[in-house]
């Protein structure tokens, strides 16, 4: 692609984007012991996310049957995932 | 006013009254936890959910990760279950929280529903009050009617401690 010039955040981007440690997700699945209120919460504390999207990604494990939690480098959602098991929440790592 | 293993706020605290059958079946029911926590060969169902693989399509690479992160996550939910222990009166009496020992509850609490939540086969569409009607008519003493008894005790201690917690 001879003659495209990028402008540096461009390039960022085009780089992040390109990165194969980048894509990966945190998913938690739904599970028929687990507290509502005790999910929420623990997404409220173990990723600082507000009550209402806490609650919304509650409510997405709950009706869906899974969410994605978080996303980013393959270490970083193996920390997450385990995390999530510390507090009995039933968490995979995949590939977005 | 205080119900017996129901939570209420105090300040800082999370405060309740417990009588003696019920700090009997808490002390019962984390000390098996427990035991099974700290068991690191047990196929048993519960531990599978407990210690659930992090990669669902990759069994080299979830066993991988597990190696490595197995032997702290037991220790650190054998803490969470031995403050719970700690906290209970020796007969009967006041059970009194402060945040951090009710985190530990709470998760505590967790894995104890978890582990007879599995062992009971609580499901999404699981009628509690039907199944302990159900297996009460059966066999009244029996352990099926036990086990969802204490899984619904265990269940309502969470969830005022719960409330109680974040001011719900």
């Amino acid at each position: 692609m001879t003659g495209t010039q990028l402008t540096p955040a461009e390039a960022a981007e085009v780089h992040e984007s390109a990165d194969p440690d980048r894509p990966w997700i945190t998913v938690v699945h739904n599970d028929p012991v687990n507290l509502m209120s005790y999910v929420t919460w623990v997404f409220q504390k173990l990723f600082g996310y507000s009550r209402a999207k806490a609650e919304k990604l509650m409510l997405d494990v709950h009706h869906k049957g899974r969410a994605v939690v978080s996303y980013g480098v393959r270490e970083r959602m193996e920390y997450d995932a385990s995390r999530l098991h510390a507090y009995g929440l039933w968490a995979t790592v995949e590939r977005s | 006013m205080s119900y017996p293993g129901l939570f209420h706020r105090e300040g800082d605290h999370c405060v309740t009254t417990l009588r003696a059958t019920e700090v009997g079946i808490l002390r019962r029911v984390f000390t098996e936890t427990a035991n099974l926590v700290s068991d690191r060969h047990s196929a048993d169902p519960a531990a599978v959910r407990l210690f659930p693989d992090v990669y669902q399509d990759d069994e080299v690479e979830a066993d991988e990760f597990r190696r490595f992160t197995e032997d702290e996550l037991r220790t650190e939910k054998s803490h969470q279950i031995g403050v719970v222990l700690g906290c209970l009166p020796h007969r009967a009496g006041e059970v009194r929280l402060d945040e951090k020992q009710a985190e530990a509850w709470l998760r505590a609490l967790t894995d104890a529903r978890l582990t007879l939540g599995t062992r009971v086969g609580i499901n999404d569409d699981t009628d509690l009050g039907a199944e302990i009607d159900n297996a009460a008519m059966r066999d009244p003493t029996g352990v099926r009617a036990v086990q969802l008894s204490v899984y619904g005790y265990l269940t309502y201690v969470q969830e005022s401690l719960m409330e109680s917690l974040i001011g719900a």
